[in-house]
């Protein structure tokens, strides 16, 4: 069998297990976390250095950006303005080039804005970012991002933060079906089984944060998440029996005594 | 005395005080934060030529935990 390899763009990926690196109890679980999620790649925020407390901790000083790739989000962004002053500051800081970007329209579902979205991938690719793009489940747009040049298609599982699991299997795998670059499900994932689901779907990668973080054990689940995605890619790639109507013994019928 | 503001917050600093400088004032490391100068990113190689003047709007940024 061929060597099953997870790649968004050029980069290759040991793990199709990328996680977040927010809503955790401090650093140090952050940092335990991802370390037995087995995740190579972590999403972080671009935000304002606290000037006044000159002791904080940084997520750099636990999580060692050469040995994790980091990939900044735009979260917290409304407009493309906002994200792609974001996205160009992170650039600054490490040289990173592969980003995730979100632009949400409504605080309270944080449902991405698909047409500033679909700008400002235009711009990014434009300017040499590699774009992974949260996004709505809808495939018309998800085929949009992709003709654009988006890396990778991160669409929604469930609002973000929901853990309400995959709402739309049926866009979700519309979407797998049509695309040529990853589909990575990005939000609304709430429990391993989720990810199992969403990989035997086909789906490329899934991305959690909240169904880690905030997990009664945090570590467990997160290494819960690393057997789930493996368990389910293992299992697409199997491609599972035929449903049947009937029963169907599994012994045989011959030798029977009597 | 340069008037400026960081992050949103009115600071004075001393007049020929670099960016180098305050990094060095507010205990940074150049290498895990981005500058924003007057709403245009200052390449690291300017933080040492770059004084800071009057009415200069800066932000510094950083990675932090996110989804």
């Amino acid at each position: 069998m061929k060597k099953d390899i997870f790649k968004i763009d050029k980069k290759v990926l040991k793990s199709r297990l990328i996680v977040g690196t927010g809503k955790y109890k401090n650093l140090k679980e952050t940092a335990q976390a991802i370390k037995i999620s087995g995740a190579d790649m972590v999403t972080v925020a671009v935000r304002r250095v606290n000037i006044l407390d000159k002791k904080k901790p940084l997520l750099m000083d636990y999580v060692n950006p050469k040995k994790i790739t980091y990939l900044p989000n735009t979260a917290g962004c409304f407009n493309s303005q906002d994200a792609l002053r974001t996205l160009r500051l992170a650039r600054e800081i490490g040289g990173w080039k592969m980003v995730k970007l979100e632009i949400l329209g409504d605080k309270k579902t944080l449902y991405p804005d698909m047409i500033e979205t679909i700008k400002t991938t235009k711009v990014l690719v434009k300017e040499g970012f590699k774009v992974l793009v949260y996004c709505t489940d809808d495939p018309l747009h998800a085929k949009k991002l992709e003709d654009l040049g988006a890396s990778a298609i991160m669409p929604l599982a469930a609002p973000i933060g929901s853990g309400l699991g995959i709402y739309n299997k049926l866009n979700i795998s519309l979407i797998i079906k049509q695309s040529k670059v990853p589909v990575i499900i990005d939000a609304g994932i709430g429990t391993a089984s989720d990810a199992v689901i969403a990989m035997e779907m086909g789906c490329d990668g899934v991305l959690i944060n909240s169904a880690i973080a905030l997990a009664k054990n945090s570590i467990l689940m997160a290494e819960a998440f690393k057997y789930a995605v493996i368990s389910g890619r293992k299992s697409f790639l199997a491609g599972r029996m035929k449903k049947n109507n009937f029963a169907s013994a599994s012994s045989p019928k011959e030798g029977l005594i009597s | 005395m340069a008037k400026i503001q960081i992050n949103g917050r009115k600071i004075a600093l001393k007049q020929n005080f670099s960016i180098i400088d305050m990094l060095k004032k507010y205990k940074l490391n150049r290498k895990k934060v981005a500058i924003e100068l007057n709403g245009k990113i200052l390449p690291q190689n300017k933080y040492n030529s770059r004084k800071l003047k009057n009415n200069d709007k800066i932000e510094i940024v950083q990675f932090i935990g996110g989804g």
